[in-house]
């Protein structure tokens, strides 16, 4: 399968970016190559920079990513998202004039409006950390049985962090840089994001919770997390 | 109800073990470990010479016989051999994941250059 994909180029960013230079999307990757150039283009149609953590996919991911104008960082083999995220947090604070963040997912279930939106909260000083949650609306679809693991994951990040939040395992997040500097993921695997809560939490950092329409295609179905995973992501949180 | 001597002690046994072993992870715990292999061996090589010496144990904390004994020794010593190699398994983890990551990172360079002008990577049309 040979998707054409047109060369993003870096003047079509600036017409379309903010000017300013300031924030990073980081998009976790591994084996998206159908997507992936599509998901760089659109987040380039509003953020200027975009890195992608390309896991050790055995596609094309990574060279579709980079033609579609993302810069990105190549693991050498499957780590794990946790680690890719971090590798991207760290790849964003070498750069001494990044003020915020972005986390993202590749494959296409974000929308760039929600995007946008939650750094709009952190430039307007409302928080230091925008969690996004399908849980605020009803725009979500998520099956049922997935409802339900989603609810008692945060049910549980909830009662060992402190923290008062309606779904802690959404990939899309905005944070600033001051928070940035003081995480360390270390979970490599999907339980990072219950890690990233209580780290957060641990700063008491400001956050607040911003409503975001997470897409079920049935390509990120087929994709995504299995139930039986959520046991070992429970696994990893209780044993760490 | 002579039995919960036996079960007091196993649980405690486990819980300490568990504990110990998740918490101090320093050249002390390493130690540890190692001389109790040692007592192990000098144990297990006792009780070759002298199997009934498993009996006494056995009545000594009020387990009936001997080869229960054994059993629940084994119980403790796997669970302890399962926790360490968690554990070391998850230190090693850590190691290549910083080892990967830096290899990553400097491979890709500073992020001030994605300003310096259209991306420069390989096409995708490369293939690998
Ligand atoms: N770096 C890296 N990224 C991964 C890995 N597995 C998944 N991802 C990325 O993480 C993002 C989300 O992965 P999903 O598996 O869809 O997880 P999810 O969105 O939390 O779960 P669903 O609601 O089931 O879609 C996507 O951008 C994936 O490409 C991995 O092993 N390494
Ligand atoms: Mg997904």
């Amino acid at each position: 399968m040979t998707v054409e994909q047109p060369a993003y180029t870096l003047e079509k960013a600036e017409q379309t970016g903010s000017g300013v230079r300031d924030t990073w999307v980081i998009i976790p990757m591994f084996n998206e190559e159908s997507v992936i150039g599509d998901v760089v283009a659109q987040v380039l149609t509003a953020f200027d920079q975009v890195v992608c953590v390309d896991d050790g996919s055995t596609d094309r991911s990574a060279a579709l990513a980079a033609h579609a104008g993302a810069r990105v960082v190549r693991h050498p083999l499957n780590l794990g998202q946790g680690a890719a995220l971090q590798t991207g947090f760290e790849y964003a604070l070498a750069d001494p004039s990044m003020q915020y963040i972005v986390t993202f997912d590749a494959d296409g279930q974000h929308q760039i409006a929600d995007a946008v939106g939650m750094v709009e909260r952190l430039k307007a000083g409302e928080a230091d950390v925008v969690f996004g949650s399908r849980f605020l609306d009803e725009r979500s679809k998520p099956s049922f049985a997935k409802a339900m693991v989603l609810r008692a994951a945060v049910g549980y990040t909830n009662f060992t962090t402190h923290t008062r939040l309606t779904d802690a395992h959404n990939g899309l997040r905005a944070i600033r840089r001051p928070v940035l500097e003081k995480l360390d993921i270390t979970q490599n695997g999907m339980a990072h994001a219950s890690e990233l809560v209580a780290q957060i939490g641990a700063l008491k950092a400001s956050y607040v919770e911003h409503p975001v329409h997470i897409l079920y295609t049935d390509y990120s179905k087929a994709k995504g997390q299995s139930l039986w995973n959520s046991i070992n992501i429970l696994a990893d949180l209780i044993l760490r | 109800m002579k039995i919960v001597l036996i079960q007091l002690v196993l649980i405690v046994v486990v819980v300490i073990t568990a504990v110990r072993l998740l918490r101090d992870r320093g050249a002390r715990t390493q130690a540890v470990r190692r001389l109790g292999l040692l007592l192990f061996a000098a144990f297990a090589v006792w009780s070759i010479l002298f199997p009934t010496i498993w009996n006494h144990i056995a009545r000594l904390v009020g387990v009936g016989r001997g080869t229960d004994m054994v059993l629940y020794a084994l119980v403790v010593a796997f669970l302890s051999f399962t926790l360490t190699t968690y554990v070391r398994f998850r230190e090693l983890e850590t190691r290549y994941t910083k080892l990967a990551r830096r290899l990553a990172l400097d491979e890709a360079g500073p992020p001030q250059l994605a300003q310096a002008g259209p991306p420069q990577q390989e096409s995708p049309h490369a293939g690998s």
